[in-house]
């Protein structure tokens, strides 16, 4: 096969083109500039789109004897994930970035002009296993369940996934990082990227502080008693905990999350944690990984990447995704996605528009 | 392999790298004061004395550089500020909006740049030259070829105008050595920049002559080489490629000029035929380069497909960390950014042959259909 691999510059993607290279494909890498203003270095271990991030993927091509280039996809990226990221916010919602950029970049934007140009698939260093059953692709859970990157790659559709590749899915973090170093690597040792590329600093609020300005309002308990006061309601998420800089202490004297957020009306209300509990949610058009399932059926529900997986019961009706849990999940926030695993299967995701 | 970018750097030539290598072990400093010091600062007058006669110097006119940005930023930033020294009031710079930044980018941290626009053909408005020289003007830069397009600039015209306002006249000449007869003495130039490797000779070298009257403000300290200009030692065996280079590249002229104008009139008929809507970015051009621009097309895109058939081009415009950027040069041609990040650049040297084109000619148009698909 003719297969762009995608290569950020870290470990992961780098040695899932060597093993492209070794299974016999025709490998073209390719190191997708996202930010408009890409730094000089990387700083710790943020980010993935400074020019020493494409440097080191760069020398990783090189050793590999792969056609190397830069594709400029930063328009896109502001488009499609970060005005959509502040947009969420904005609604009071709570977006997970990685799996937009997924969706609209890495398995669309640049799947379908790699496919245009001639290429049969995309590979990541992700780390997830595509498999064919029953002759459709499927998605499961990676070997390595710190690692499993499944839930970021569960948006993607039958189509994206016939045309993806990710080479690192049998495999422990350990044993790439060993193989990088064995491939003699320059990135053999180099730190994982944490957190939203596109905030390298890791301070979110103050990222949508200076997209969406302050708005003071108040943080207010159930009884409506106001409890506190904030520089704008789309800075919370649900569920949160830290960062409340609550007047006065609860009655009871226990911590307080955000309950809910009204963008509307600028106010943040918090409880108790047992009060953010949700046993059913509802999600927006879903996508299916294969075969849509018609029928009510039994899976696990997982709404956040390292979210612990919660036996459910799907069910599929008027173009939304019902989701009923067998035990309550904290803090779901409306902008998170479930996505709905039969054993290690990705089966569906959906938008979540509504929990309870 | 076809290589189509010897714009970007031009091999080696074979007799190039025999001068250099007859040479390479010789030891000695060119300042030293001994046998072997004298024999090395002989090689490095000779190659001097070399390129003077072949560019119409005089040889204390030849300063050697690292390469035609030094040279670019020499005249322009040293030029200026040696004016600027003598008399306060010239301290403006005129410059053409198709420079290279090593000449436009650089004479934009002075405190007065003038830009002369060009016309869609690539071509210096002259009447807008007028208007920008003045008594206050220190440097006027325009220069001879563009390196994207390949247009030739009236540098006789330019000088005219310079030397009637007082100011120094410099021609970044990287793309016209060895491709248009120079005759620096004659020319009325002050100040000429060009690289060894764009003719076949060494990356790493290359000089800026400097007319004897004109002493621009070295940008280095620290030794007395090159008049004081570019101080550090000087490497001679550098110096004999780079006049092995130009000796080569100036006697073939001629021959030259004939041999690849037909290969660029072959690349464009080629190309004109072969892609719906293609044309030529630029009017009057050297013979060694064309721009041409392909309709919906991100350049990068068939670059890429070009590379992975074997046919190596460049995109035209300049790069920012790896990734094409809308030339600013078409822009400035009155270009629109799409028009501008359509086009690819083809350049020919000493080694290019009618087989190479027709590899080219090959090749792009499945390589242009896929891009316009993925556009």
């Amino acid at each position: 096969m003719r297969v762009l691999a995608a290569m950020s510059g870290g470990v992961d993607s780098a040695v899932a083109a060597a093993r492209l290279v070794d299974a016999g494909h025709e490998v073209t890498g390719v190191h997708l500039a996202l930010d408009k203003t890409p730094a000089a270095m990387r700083c710790g271990s943020r980010g993935c789109c400074s020019r020493e991030d494409a440097d080191d993927a760069r020398r990783v091509a090189d050793r590999l004897g792969l056609p190397f280039y830069v594709w400029d996809l930063s328009d896109r990226f502001e488009a499609d994930v970060i005005d959509d990221f502040v947009a969420e916010y904005a609604a009071g919602r709570t977006p997970n970035p990685c799996l937009r950029c997924n969706e609209k970049i890495k398995f669309a934007a640049v799947l379908d002009r790699g496919v245009a140009l001639g290429y049969d698939a995309v590979a990541t260093g992700h780390y997830a296993r595509r498999v064919e059953i029953d002759g459709e692709p499927a998605l499961l859970r990676a070997k390595d369940p710190g690692k499993d990157q499944s839930y970021v790659l569960g948006v993607l559709t039958s189509d994206q996934l016939k045309r993806s590749l990710f080479p690192l899915g049998d495999s422990l973090k350990s044993e790439v990082r060993a193989e990088a170093a064995a491939r003699g690597f320059s990135v053999a040792a180099k730190p994982d990227s944490h957190d939203i590329c596109f905030i390298p600093d890791g301070d979110t609020a103050g990222f949508l502080a200076k997209r969406l300005g302050t708005r003071p309002g108040d943080i207010v308990d159930e009884s409506g008693e106001v409890v506190g006061a904030h520089e704008g309601a789309h800075a919370f998420t649900v569920g949160q905990r830290r960062g409340l800089h609550l007047g006065r202490p609860a009655a009871d004297g226990r911590p307080r999350h955000v309950l809910s957020i009204s963008v509307a009306d600028n106010v943040v209300v918090v409880g108790p944690r047992e009060r953010l509990a949700v046993s059913a949610l509802t999600g927006g058009t879903p996508t299916w990984a294969g075969r849509p399932r018609p029928d009510a059926w039994r899976g696990l529900a997982q709404v956040r990447a390292h979210g612990e997986p919660v036996a459910a019961t799907f069910a599929a009706t008027d173009g939304r995704l019902r989701v009923t849990l067998d035990a309550p999940i904290h803090g779901i926030a409306p902008g998170q996605t479930v996505v709905g695993y039969d054993a290690d299967r990705v089966i569906v995701s959906a938008t979540i528009h509504a929990a309870g | 392999m076809t290589y189509l970018d010897h714009a970007a750097s031009s091999p080696l030539l074979p007799e190039v790298a025999e001068a250099m290598a007859a040479v390479q072990f010789a030891v000695g400093n060119p300042s030293s004061l001994h046998s072997s010091g004298r024999r090395r600062r002989a090689l490095l007058e000779d190659a001097r004395e070399s390129i003077a006669a072949d560019l119409g110097a005089s040889p204390i006119e030849v300063v050697f550089t690292s390469g035609g940005t030094e040279g670019d930023n020499l005249a322009v930033l040293g030029g200026q500020a040696a004016r600027v020294a003598r008399d306060s009031a010239r301290e403006a710079v005129v410059v053409s909006a198709t420079e290279h930044p090593a000449v436009l980018a650089v004479s934009k941290k002075l405190p007065e740049v003038r830009v002369a626009s060009v016309d869609d053909s690539g071509a210096l408005n002259l009447d807008e030259l007028d208007r920008l020289l003045d008594e206050r003007v220190a440097v006027a830069s325009v220069m001879w070829v563009n390196n994207e397009t390949g247009v030739i600039q009236p540098i006789d015209e330019v000088v005219a105008r310079g030397q009637a306002v007082g100011a120094w006249v410099h021609t970044d000449a990287v793309q016209a050595v060895g491709h248009l007869p120079v005759a620096f003495g004659a020319s009325g130039l002050d100040l000429l920049s060009f690289t060894a490797h764009k003719l076949g000779g060494p990356v790493g070298i290359g000089a800026l002559l400097v007319r004897r009257e004109v002493a621009p403000i070295a940008l280095g300290f620290g030794g007395s080489q090159e008049r004081e200009l570019r101080p550090g030692t000087s490497n001679a065996t550098l110096a004999v490629g780079l006049a092995a280079a130009v000796r080569g590249a100036v006697g073939r002229l001629e021959a030259e000029t004939v041999r690849l104008s037909g290969l660029r009139a072959r690349l464009v008929d080629g190309v004109v035929g072969l892609v719906s809507g293609a044309s030529v970015n630029g009017g009057v051009t050297s013979p060694n380069i064309v721009n041409v621009y392909v309709p919906g097309v991100r350049a990068g895109d068939v670059m890429m497909l070009l590379d992975a058939a074997g046919v190596e081009c460049s995109t035209g415009s300049a790069c920012h960390a790896g990734v094409p950027q809308p030339s600013d040069v078409l822009l400035a041609m009155g270009r629109t950014p799409q028009e501008a990040s359509g086009a690819l650049r083809f350049s020919f040297g000493a080694q290019s042959t009618e087989a190479d084109v027709d590899r080219l000619l090959a090749a792009l148009p499945d390589a242009v259909s896929r891009a316009q698909a993925a556009f």
